[in-house]
């Protein structure tokens, strides 16, 4: 990425700025979240059936690194991406930014912040208009939140960014069908890094990919994250990506966190029986024959979730403990948070 | 003599832009038992092959050249009602998507009683009986129960399985599974893939497991044919291909996944991406985006060579195994 710069014809953001932040303080903290959806339901029925997608997650995402979220469908760490986002609102908890609480925030004092937090999304297909050229694409996030800029100011700035991911700065004139799937997600990152953010949310942005492309696009997220020290939240199911991108990993189970770990003590030394689990899964290159993880069931209903430990019932250590009360997070001697009675009591 | 053999298989899509070739002399064989992958990204001609062994092109696709040997017949010559005997019966396909598959309006056991009825002569009892057996080979638990299921009451995992208990109703001599766990999660992965390992070894199927995942095909095929604008550019032992591999575009796969390099590093990419098939430049399809494209490798089509212990289409593949190409 030579020649990038952030000098950015984009100004300072205006409005509200967080109070001068501790350095060590996270920048994007998640705490006691929950989300439940309601089902509506009969108006007759005593309880109205709720989709508990997210219960009582807590984590914090540091300045500068690659904070990585997995888990298998349903588990809710999309959800958990789009509250952060302010694309959903949560049922109890809070999401603080920079110190900042923005969970439920209005829109007008929101607007700082949407500039500070940019998201990518999975399907380049459906991402960008295809009605609008690239260059209209991309110039609207910078009109939106500046819109003092000059027409010559967004032009050398649109072109910046294109040539900072990789891309032509004459492909502006084209719409998106004239791309491939990694072009296009490339253009989705230009469409991010438009107005400077320093939290760029990645919600599978290489599962549509094919193989070579992926490196291509991770490739891209890599060098932008250094040369603009960017923060992410990257969601993703392909534990074998993370493990090459992430700082820190957080694992995630039926709307709880099971473990958090940095990236290299997660892959040697997996606590949770959930975590071991599902990295025994990852296919890899090898002449050894794929086994059965050994995990027996299924992933339970959201609207009803089992009591106690939310995967006692499919857990090789579970015992009356795990049914009967809900693990909390606690800390080891390595600072690796593990929710789980077994690896607490030292069973298995 | 294998149980599968195609030979030279030309599929062409006359357009208006012209006629489009989506397979070029593509080879390859499967014997009983046997477990071949097929490997290649989007566009490389994959799925297009899978649906040429079974007669499915959709128009104006259709086979030019080649045939396609299978338990003594020209599947590429055979008429439709002849076609319709096989496909279902001796072959059977299963897809990435499940509900594709399975009809949402229809219990389970509905379709499984139907499919085995409109392929054998046998009573309702009989069938049932056949079907609740395979529901219990594939591991669905409480078979009898299942039966009475529609299909939106089953998870993905669970709708797989269905599927490939339904592939097995006949007892077919060759499966095509086109990308049967790339919309499922690793753990239902791992459990589908060995699952379907273990039934190819105990009712002696052979599999074609056409996907884009090398991972997956490492650790569950013994053969490997990698497809690159529709021509084969690398096949072999599944062992020594990923070991070993020869061809840019294969060494490019292999270093591309990120779970096998150095964390944090960058990733080995391959620039650029696969030509449409409008557009397939002259003489070797991938030169442009290779590392090692000479001249010669922008004129004629190199042809597949046996180097070493497997089959590569390189003009350089000499040089590279030697180490000496720059």
């Amino acid at each position: 990425m030579s020649g990038h710069t952030q000098t950015a014809a984009a100004p300072a953001a205006s409005g509200t700025t967080a109070p001068a932040a501790v350095a060590d303080r996270p920048l994007v903290e998640v705490d006691g979240l929950i989300k439940h959806f309601d089902l509506g339901g009969h108006f007759l029925q005593r309880e109205r059936p709720t989709v508990k997608a997210i219960n009582d997650v807590s984590l914090g995402i540091r300045r500068g690194e690659a904070f990585c979220l997995v888990g298998e469908s349903g588990c809710g760490k999309s959800t958990l991406a789009r509250i952060v986002m302010g694309l959903l609102d949560p049922t109890g908890g809070a999401i603080r930014f920079d110190g900042t609480r923005i969970d439920g925030l209005k829109h007008t004092a929101r607007k700082p912040f949407h500039r500070r937090m940019q998201m990518i999304f999975q399907n380049p297909y459906a991402s960008l208009n295809p009605r609008r050229t690239v260059q209209k694409t991309l110039e609207e996030p910078l009109r939106f939140h500046f819109p003092n800029l000059s027409d010559a100011d967004v032009k050398t700035k649109v072109e910046q960014v294109m040539v900072s991911v990789g891309n032509d700065p004459s492909w502006g004139t084209r719409y998106p069908h004239e791309f491939s799937g990694g072009q296009r997600q490339r253009i989705s990152i230009a469409r991010a890094l438009m107005v400077d953010p320093d939290f760029v949310v990645a919600d599978e942005p290489i599962s549509a990919l094919d193989v070579s492309i992926q490196a291509q696009v991770l490739n891209v997220m890599m060098d932008t994250q250094e040369a603009r020290d960017l923060t992410y939240l990257f969601i993703t199911h392909d534990l074998s990506v993370v493990r090459h991108f992430g700082t820190r990993v957080g694992v995630m189970y039926l709307g709880t966190l099971c473990e958090l770990a940095d990236t290299a003590t997660l892959f040697e030394n997996p606590r949770h029986p959930y975590t071991r689990i599902l990295l025994s899964a990852i296919p890899r290159i090898s002449t050894e024959e794929m086994k059965p993880p050994g995990l027996p069931g299924e992933v339970p209903s959201a609207m009803n979730l089992p009591s106690g430990c939310v995967f006692h019932d499919r857990c090789p250590l579970a015992n009356a403990r795990c049914s009967a009360e809900v693990p909390r997070a606690q800390c080891q001697a390595d600072g690796t948070l593990v929710a789980c009675h077994a690896v607490e009591e030292g069973r298995g | 003599m294998p149980l599968l053999d195609v030979r030279d298989l030309r599929v062409e899509f006359p357009t208006r832009h012209g006629v489009l070739t989506a397979l070029h002399d593509v080879s390859f064989s499967v014997d009983k038992g046997e477990r071949l992958g097929i490997v290649g990204e989007s566009g490389a001609g994959k799925s297009v092959a899978a649906f040429a062994i079974l007669n499915l092109l959709s128009r104006p696709g259709r086979i030019t050249g080649g045939r396609i040997l299978f338990e003594d017949r020209d599947l590429a010559t055979l008429s439709r009602a002849d076609m319709r005997a096989i496909r279902g019966d001796r072959i059977s396909m299963i897809f990435q998507d499940p509900m594709m598959t399975l009809n949402p309006v229809l219990t389970i056991g509905t379709q499984m009683v139907e499919t085995l009825k409109a392929h054998r002569d046998i009573s309702d009892a009989e069938a049932r009986r056949i079907a609740i057996q395979r529901l219990g080979e594939v591991k669905i638990p409480s078979p009898e129960k299942r039966m009475a299921s529609y299909p939106h009451e089953l998870s993905g995992g669970m709708r797989q399985r269905v599927v490939i208990a339904i592939a097995l109703l006949t007892e077919p001599a060759l499966i095509i599974a086109d990308e049967p766990t790339t919309a499922l999660d690793v753990t239902i992965q791992a459990e589908i893939m060995s699952l379907m390992l273990d039934l190819c070894r105990t009712h002696g199927v052979g599999l074609i497991l056409i996907t884009h995942d090398l991972a997956v095909v490492s650790q569950v095929t013994q053969r490997v044919v990698v497809l690159y604008a529709g021509r084969v550019v690398e096949s072999g032992q599944t062992a020594r291909v990923v070991q070993n591999p020869v061809h840019p575009y294969t060494r490019g796969l292999l270093s591309a996944l990120p779970g096998e390099g150095e964390p944090g590093a960058r990733l080995n990419q391959i620039r650029g991406s696969m030509p449409p098939l409008t557009a397939i430049p002259p003489g070797c399809a991938f030169h442009p985006r290779c590392d090692y494209a000479e001249e010669r490798c922008r004129v004629g089509v190199p042809p597949l060579d046996v180097i070493e212990d497997h089959n590569v289409r390189c003009t350089r593949a000499r040089e590279l195994i030697r180490g000496v190409a720059a």
